[in-house]
């Protein structure tokens, strides 16, 4: 299954894991931060209407 | 005009106001590097005319919060705004300041300085005729940098952050003049381009500046 | 579907966001999955790079996503000083972190690739400090972004510095090429075939390329829908507080 990488292995292992870590860490922290802002927006909102 | 370019001169040059400060800064950085790099005149030479240039370059960020700043805090800013005067005229004049009391003592300051780099004898000419082409677009760069960032507390370092950047192209032609004139090279088109950047940001950076600052005392 | 204006309604915006949202997502994931799988597992070692040619499915998506978001990010900057929708201010402001990731990622690979074949991390190339330089103008304008407190105002700043910043940013790739001329390879994409890289490694980039997009996009109409809402939030926060 996995590719013969010769020599480069590490240089190439590396730049796959570099990457897709940084690009799971965005996605992660842009769906944490868009549940928790509506989240509060909508805590704001259930106030103003009630209160 | 010329009155608010005497004001702001005289207000720099008061006790207080900065203005040796940019010039000693520039002194104490040159002063450092040999230690940082050792005393050996060969390397010094050949990296003097970049040392001086990111010298100066610093010695102008120093300042650059000053600008608006100080005019801002007692209100006279506001006051400006409101005078006769168009916007892009009270940022240019504003930038010519700077210059005159930052950029021109350290192009004055700067052949001195570059005794201590032992810069050979050819290229003191060049770092001259550099640094005065390009101060002014540091001085007008870093209005609009002031300009940005004149309603925010302590942004001195964001200044820098926004600043620097906007220094690249300035930068190495300016240096490269410097260095090419050291090396006893051909120096045109480096000087050329040098002064195409000036007369670029000079031209058309105050619309933005005064743009920028219309947008902040709103 | 009278005119592409409609979307600047932030209320309609949050709506087609959420009704497109889950099919762009699938859709990047597979263009990514697929992209990346084929050109990591299925394509053969370049005669002179190796095995290391993989890396470019990643480098040569992320380095062009750089450099579009910052151009997405200047024509929505545009489009809010003219036009004032501020759906359009808040989608440059989405973009500006997921650009700086693009960079980094590009920055990083291509450290990792010159590593082995250049013989060094990095070179004080052209390209790469072209990108390095993009890399900090990502860095001010964020930063100018969360430094000023009233929306509006902050709109206004950072539009008209990343339109002087993209100003000074192509001056500084020319100043840059000219201080130094480097050793980076021609374009591996353009239309000139005696330059292109080879058919297999052709295909799956493209793949990758168009997974990349899709991700910025995905990502963009997150975030925009985030700043959206934070900002509602903070309005209704302002007018609790002043009644």
């Amino acid at each position: 299954m996995m590719p013969e990488l010769g020599k480069y292995a590490g240089a190439v292992l590396s730049s796959y894991g570099l990457s897709l870590a940084l690009l799971i860490a965005l996605i992660w922290y842009s769906l944490w931060r868009s549940r928790r802002v509506a989240k509060s927006l909508k805590d704001v909102e259930d106030r103003v209407k009630n209160g | 005009m010329i009155a608010l370019l005497i004001r702001d001169i005289r207000l720099a040059v008061r006790a207080g106001g900065g203005f040796g400060l940019g010039l000693a800064f520039f002194l104490i950085v040159v002063v450092l590097v040999p230690f940082a790099v050792g005393p050996e005149t060969t390397l010094l030479s050949r990296i003097a005319p970049g040392i001086l240039w990111i010298g100066a370059l610093l010695a102008c960020l120093l300042s650059l919060d000053r600008i608006f700043a100080l005019d801002r805090e007692d209100g006279s800013l506001d006051l400006l705004a409101s005078a006769p005067l168009p916007m892009e005229g009270i940022v240019t004049v504003k930038a010519l300041a700077h210059w005159i009391t930052t950029g021109l003592p350290l192009v004055v300051a700067a052949p001195v300085l570059a005794v201590l780099l032992s810069l050979p004898e050819a290229g003191f000419l060049w770092l001259v005729l550099s640094l005065l082409i390009g101060t002014p677009a540091l001085s007008v760069i870093g209005t609009f940098g002031a300009a940005l960032t004149v309603g925010i507390k302590r942004g001195g370092l964001l200044l820098s952050l926004l600043v620097l950047p906007l220094y690249v192209p300035t930068l190495i032609f300016g240096a490269e003049v410097a260095r090419r004139g050291a090396e006893g090279l051909e120096v045109d088109t480096p000087l050329f381009l040098l002064g195409a950047i000036t007369l670029f940001s000079v031209a058309l950076l105050p619309f933005a500046s005064a743009a920028v600052l219309r947008m902040n005392l709103r | 579907m009278s005119s592409i204006w409609e979307y600047a309604n932030p209320k309609k915006f949050i709506e087609t966001v959420d009704k497109v949202l889950p099919f762009v997502s699938v859709l990047a994931a597979i263009g990514l999955v697929a992209g990346l799988i084929w050109g990591f597992f299925f394509t053969p070692d370049d005669y002179r790079q190796g095995s290391t040619v993989k890396i470019i499915y990643l480098h040569v998506p992320s380095a062009l996503m750089a450099i579009n978001a910052w151009l997405m990010m200047l024509v929505a900057s545009l489009v809010w000083l003219i036009r004032r929708h501020h759906v359009s201010a808040l989608a440059a402001r989405a973009a500006a972190p997921v650009g700086a990731v693009m960079t980094i990622i590009a920055l990083l690979t291509g450290a990792i690739w010159g590593q082995p074949m250049w013989g060094t991390w990095w070179a004080w190339d052209p390209r790469l400090t072209s990108f390095l330089i993009l890399f900090l103008f990502y860095l001010g304008y964020i930063a100018l972004w969360s430094a000023i407190e009233n929306d509006d105002t902050a709109a206004d700043l950072t539009s008209v510095l990343c339109i002087v910043g993209s100003v000074f940013a192509v001056l500084s790739r020319y100043a840059v090429n000219f201080w130094n001329q480097g050793l980076h390879q021609g374009a591996s994409l353009s239309l000139d075939k005696e330059e292109n890289v080879a058919d297999v490694f052709y295909f799956p980039l493209l793949v990758s390329i168009g997974g990349f997009i899709l991700l910025f996009l995905a990502l963009v109409l997150l975030r925009t829908r985030t700043e959206i809402r934070a900002r509602r939030m903070r309005a209704l926060l302002i007018r609790e507080r002043m009644s």
